[in-house]
């Protein structure tokens, strides 16, 4: 059984198997990441055109629309990995939950860092009360909020019932929100915002900006899979700690 | 439904012997309101302009109150397992704790709110719709801390944690509250933020009692 390919997905819910696993697809993952990246960045720097307003700046895009995308995807997969938690008592649910919340909030701090560098060369300021930025701001706000959680409740298990909960609200609302932030800003906001509509995206800006979001998310996954694996590792060190310290109750 | 109805009243009667509840709500949201005109100047025009923003904001802070101990107190005390031996559905049972900490919280918060627009210079024409807006939408956010009471039930200090979970989520609510209030300070119809608020303040009634229902069951596993 051991060496046997993991004939269902229950089967990774045994820490061996998916280290194991998780150990096989790492270095691949790793060697196609850098791949990606090298490339996309050469397109990034040498072979997309400087745009005819903004000149250079506008090479911010490459890192900056990939990370908002991945902000979103992120919290796309700790939705689904919410629901393997609830529904399915998967454990690797839980820990990729884990895993996944610290980089979703990373991905979108750097949209928005990325996006405020490339604001003030071309709207003349850091930060603009701009529908999609406050948008981006309150989804970092939920993913602190995720993240407060899973360090306040001590038991693992409890922790992912909560945030798996907590992740779910957050879903429904997320629309919600982008939805009643962008009517905000239509009423509200002075038309003086000079807005980035510009033509449509021409093909030698788009593929070096595809390839930099498949090294993005060949980034995220890479960091999913050594997260996950050092959270398994945390786990049964805690446990053995336990068992070491003869508190009742605990088994190796 | 008796159980409910007792639960209600119990919740009732406690917030008006042990935590005073309505009246220092009240006396809160006053402080809030007086401390605005130290912080910005006495400039009524001013403050006539950001007040159904400050009203709005000072309405969710002062939700925020008790939300903490909302849960918590029948946590320590076993009455919520006696809330899951009894037969009738928990997600009810929460309903009625949140109904009752909004009827000790929102509910005057609303009625009295268009006294404070009054010292805050709002528009004549905005002093119902302020009601209104509160009345409307001071349930959707006393459900949404429903919910992030039920995540932090088992947690020794769990109230700065909850605001953290619970303000993003009050995001839709306050824009379509406090819009409401300047539209009809400006004398334009107020229908559809008032829509939106209601939809909110429905979507959340089917929401926060299932999620917080099952938050408090996984944490007790």
């Amino acid at each position: 059984m051991n060496d046997a390919r993991p004939t269902s997905w229950l089967q990774l819910a045994n820490p061996a198997v998916f280290n194991r696993w998780a150990d096989r697809l790492l270095w691949p993952l790793v060697i196609a990441t850098l791949g990606l990246f090298a490339y996309g960045l050469y397109g990034t720097f040498f072979v997309s055109p400087a745009d005819y307003q903004q000149g250079n700046t506008v090479r911010i895009m490459y890192i900056h629309v990939p990370a908002a995308w991945l902000a979103l995807f992120v919290y796309a997969g700790m939705v689904v990995s919410a629901l393997g938690t609830l529904v399915f008592r998967h454990p690797m649910a839980d820990v990729a939950q884990k895993a996944a919340a610290p980089l979703g909030a990373a991905f979108t701090l750097v949209c928005l860092i990325t996006g405020s560098i490339w604001g003030k060369p071309t709207w003349g300021t850091w930060w603009q009360w701009d529908a999609r930025m406050t948008s981006v701001l309150v989804l970092l706000l939920v993913y602190l909020g995720i993240m407060a959680l899973w360090r306040a409740v001590d038991d693992p298990l409890r922790a992912a019932r909560a945030v798996a909960i907590l992740t779910l609200v957050g879903a429904v609302n997320l629309p919600i929100i982008k939805f009643s932030v962008d009517w905000w800003y239509t009423l509200h906001q002075p038309a003086s915002v000079f807005r980035l509509d510009g033509p449509t995206i021409h093909p030698s800006m788009l593929k070096p900006l595809l390839i930099m979001a498949l090294g993005y998310l060949g980034l995220y996954l890479v960091l999913l899979l050594v997260r996950m694996k050092t959270e398994l590792t945390l786990r049964r060190i805690d446990r053995l700690q336990r068992l070491a310290a003869g508190i009742p109750g605990e088994r190796a | 439904m008796t159980g409910w109805t007792a639960l209600l009243l119990r919740d009732l009667r406690l917030a008006r012997r042990v935590g005073a509840g309505a009246e220092l709500g009240l006396v809160f949201f006053l402080i809030l309101v007086s401390l605005l005109p130290f912080a910005i100047g006495a400039d009524q025009r001013f403050i006539s302009r950001i007040a159904p923003a400050f009203l709005w904001l000072a309405a969710l802070l002062a939700t925020l109150l008790g939300l903490d101990r909302l849960l918590q107190a029948d946590e320590e005390e076993g009455v919520l397992d006696q809330f899951m031996l009894s037969g009738t559905p928990l997600e009810l049972l929460v309903l009625a704790k949140a109904l009752a900490h909004w009827l000790v919280t929102g509910l005057p918060l609303s009625l009295v709110a268009p006294l404070l627009g009054l010292m805050l210079a709002i528009e004549p024409q905005a002093m119902v719709p302020l009601a209104l807006s509160l009345l409307v939408g001071t349930p959707a956010l006393t459900l949404i801390g429903l919910i992030g009471a039920a995540l932090t039930v088992s947690l020794k200090r769990g109230g700065l944690l909850l605001s953290v979970l619970v303000l993003p989520l009050t995001v839709p609510t306050l824009i379509f509250g406090a819009t409401l209030v300047k539209e009809a300070a400006l004398g334009r119809p107020y229908t559809t933020p008032l829509m939106l608020l209601g939809g909110m303040t429905l979507l959340m009634l089917v929401i926060a009692p299932v999620s917080a229902a099952a938050a408090l069951r996984h944490a007790r596993q």
